[in-house]
């Protein structure tokens, strides 16, 4: 029950793993605990800087899903024109497709046998 | 004790014929009130899961169990004709290990309807249609007989479709079902061609039978070409994958979850077909790569599709077939390498981890769609952009959507990894380039469950959900934790499920012989 699951170049024991991220968390709270008590309770900790100017609103200062990624979006462009063009919505283009599967596994399975 | 080798005995018949009675007496039980009918729903799935883990123990210590419906001689027409009517349940290994899935899912799917489907008119009718999915699962797994397996694929479609559509109020659920029912229905026409085609050359539709005799002619790689299509569309395979975020997207969440499992059906209709019916006497390097290509662009391009998708089940959709992607390259290259000493070395690996990935999938994203299902409980919305700082109020399905979402993302040490882990260092062995693939892919996954962690957990409150976003009633709150224990659990112990269900599901699958065997005595 306890022991490693063997991967055909290795293995990977789970318990282990957890074992040794709780030895790292509690190294962690160690150092924690080490540090200056007063932070705590430090006035505006946390806050963001936002050099100088007014915070915005709680609401507004939340990263919606639309923005998060824009930049790799907008690199990968010429990747996503096409494959945005292809998921249509057309039920008509999802049939098509099945078909073309068809045709190209008949002439890789089907076409060596005939000729 | 002999009653319970009766139960064991009948089982495989048992196992579909009480979700069927059910589905048919749930809407009269209905008439006793809400309560009556859904505990009588919840326990007819208990039981079956129950059943289903009896006989996946007796499968696994024993061996196979063949059930024959119908007498050995047949029916004797005025002719003299004796027409041989007779269905068999073959149920091995890999059968019981999806029938475990299936089981497991319906039965979660059932207890969080219980709340999540109380605004709705025809909830009798919306568990019977529930169950009726389990029965198509169920049959689809467990039959030994090629026609057989078409009946259950349309009823798992038939009632799918009609869930699809529950929520009619949304032209989006009209839409989804319109599609999910074009789509199933080509494929199990084509299914039903190439069923023809072999009854048409060997006179038999038994699954033993055909595979015994079937020589690889040009028809049978005909009947080969539409069955691999089929059931690989029918799994959400790309490029046959676009109605799959159209059905899973527009049905209710615990019905996307079942929906799931219901394409795992097919694909392991696929790999029953290719491994049982065919074997070694086709070209398996061929159709091992076909699938295997098929795997690698699923990967690729349901995590890239997910990526800027703002609609929660949408990206959760594509996601899904991301990862059914794995599943089809792990038991892809066992397929390519079946029956050459490459597969003892890392094919058969490969295999389970394919086959552990089924259950790890359906596990983890039972669960996540589940969440999606709780926030748009309480939020009324699947809108990406309109959610934020709901892990102030909803810390349980918080937890839970992390769970499932480190699970996905194939982070140690949840299950995901441990499927992952046996998939990347086999395939590693097999083609470099493919393990790589399928690493990128994990990275793209988690980068995109942070996307929708940030967007709906992470941040400040939002007035708009002042009182609003709160947790969800506790039958959703359980179904959410069984899975997510399970996941847990799953992680935990990789070598549990691996040595005791994983393994003789992938050597079932490999070991052709002995599925023909059981019937046709060593023909």
């Amino acid at each position: 029950m306890f022991g490693p699951l063997e991967t055909g170049a290795g293995y990977w024991t789970p318990l282990v793993w957890v074992g040794s991220m709780v030895v790292v968390v509690l190294v962690t709270l160690v150092i924690r605990g080490l540090g200056e008590r007063t932070a705590k309770n430090t006035h505006m900790k946390g806050d963001p800087f936002m050099s100088g100017n007014p915070e915005v609103s709680k609401e507004n200062s939340h990263v919606r899903a639309g923005n998060i990624y824009w930049g790799f979006l907008k690199a990968m462009e010429p990747y996503y024109k096409p494959l945005m063009k292809w998921h249509n919505g057309n039920v008509n283009d999802y049939v098509l497709m099945f078909i073309m599967v068809i045709a190209v596994l008949l002439l890789a399975i089907v076409l060596p046998g005939v000729f | 004790m002999m009653f319970m080798d009766w139960i064991l005995h009948n089982a495989p018949v048992l196992i579909l014929a009480l979700p069927l009675l059910a589905a048919f007496a749930t809407p009269l039980v209905g008439k006793l009130g809400k309560w009556p009918r859904n505990v009588f729903v919840v326990s007819v799935a208990v039981i079956v899961e129950a059943l289903v883990i009896y006989l996946a123990s007796d499968v696994i210590a024993n061996g196979m169990h063949t059930y024959v419906f119908g007498a050995a001689s047949g029916i004797l027409l005025p002719s003299g004709y004796s027409v041989p009517v007779r269905i068999i349940f073959q149920v091995d290994a890999m059968s019981v290990f999806m029938a475990i899935i299936s089981a497991t899912v319906t039965l979660a799917g059932i207890v969080y309807s219980w709340a999540f489907v109380t605004d709705k008119q025809g909830q009798s009718k919306y568990y019977t249609l529930l169950l009726m999915m389990a029965v198509g699962m169920f049959g689809m797994e467990f039959t030994g007989d090629l026609f057989n397996m078409f009946v259950f694929l349309e009823i798992l479609s038939i009632a799918s479709c009609a869930l699809v559509a529950f929520r009619i109020s949304f032209s989006e659920s009209s839409e989804g079902a319109l599609k999910y029912m074009v789509v199933s229905a080509v494929g199990a026409l084509f299914v039903l061609i190439a069923i023809a085609l072999l009854y048409g050359q060997y006179n038999v539709l038994n699954l033993a039978a055909v595979g015994s005799a079937i020589q690889f002619t040009a028809l049978d790689k005909i009947a080969l070409v539409l069955l691999v299509s089929a059931f690989a569309m029918k799994c959400g395979a790309v490029p046959m994958h676009m109605w799959t975020p159209d059905a899973y997207s527009a049905a209710p969440a615990p019905i996307t979850m079942v929906l799931v499992s219901a394409s795992q059906a097919s694909m392991y209709a696929l790999f029953r077909i290719a491994f049982t019916l065919y074997g070694v006497s086709m070209n398996t390097g061929a159709v091992g790569w076909f699938i295997i290509i098929l795997g690698v662009l699923s990967m690729f391009i349901g995590v890239t599709m997910a990526l800027p998708q703002k609609d929660i089940k949408r990206l959760m959709a594509y996601h899904a077939i991301s990862q059914s992607g794995y599943m089809l390259l792990g038991v892809g290259v066992g397929l390519a390498t079946l029956g050459s000493s490459a597969f003892n070395e890392y094919g058969l690996t490969a295999m389970k981890g394919g086959i552990f990935h089924i259950i790890n999938h359906a596990m983890y994203k039972g669960l996540l769609f589940l969440t999606a299902g709780a926030i748009y409980y309480r939020l009324n919305t699947r809108n990406l952009n309109k959610m934020g700082g709901l892990g102030h109020t909803m810390k349980w399905t918080a937890a839970f959507f992390i769970i499932g979402a480190l699970a996905i993302a194939g982070i140690p040490p949840f299950n995901g990894f441990a499927s992952k882990v046996l998939i990347y260092e086999s395939v590693f062995r097999f083609s470099p380039l493919l393990s790589i693939i399928a690493m990128l892919v994990s990275v793209l996954t988690l980068a995109s469950f942070v996307k929708v962690f940030h967007s709906a957990f992470m941040g400040p409150r939002l007035p708009e959900y002042e009182g609003v976003a709160k947790e969800v009633p506790w039958p959703m709150f359980v179904a959410m934790a069984l899975l997510a224990a399970i996941v847990v659990a799953m992680g935990l112990f990789p070598n549990l499920i691996v040595d005791n269900l994983v393994t003789p599901a992938a050597q079932a699958l490999a070991g052709r012989a002995d599925y023909l065997n059981a019937v046709m005595g060593g023909a």
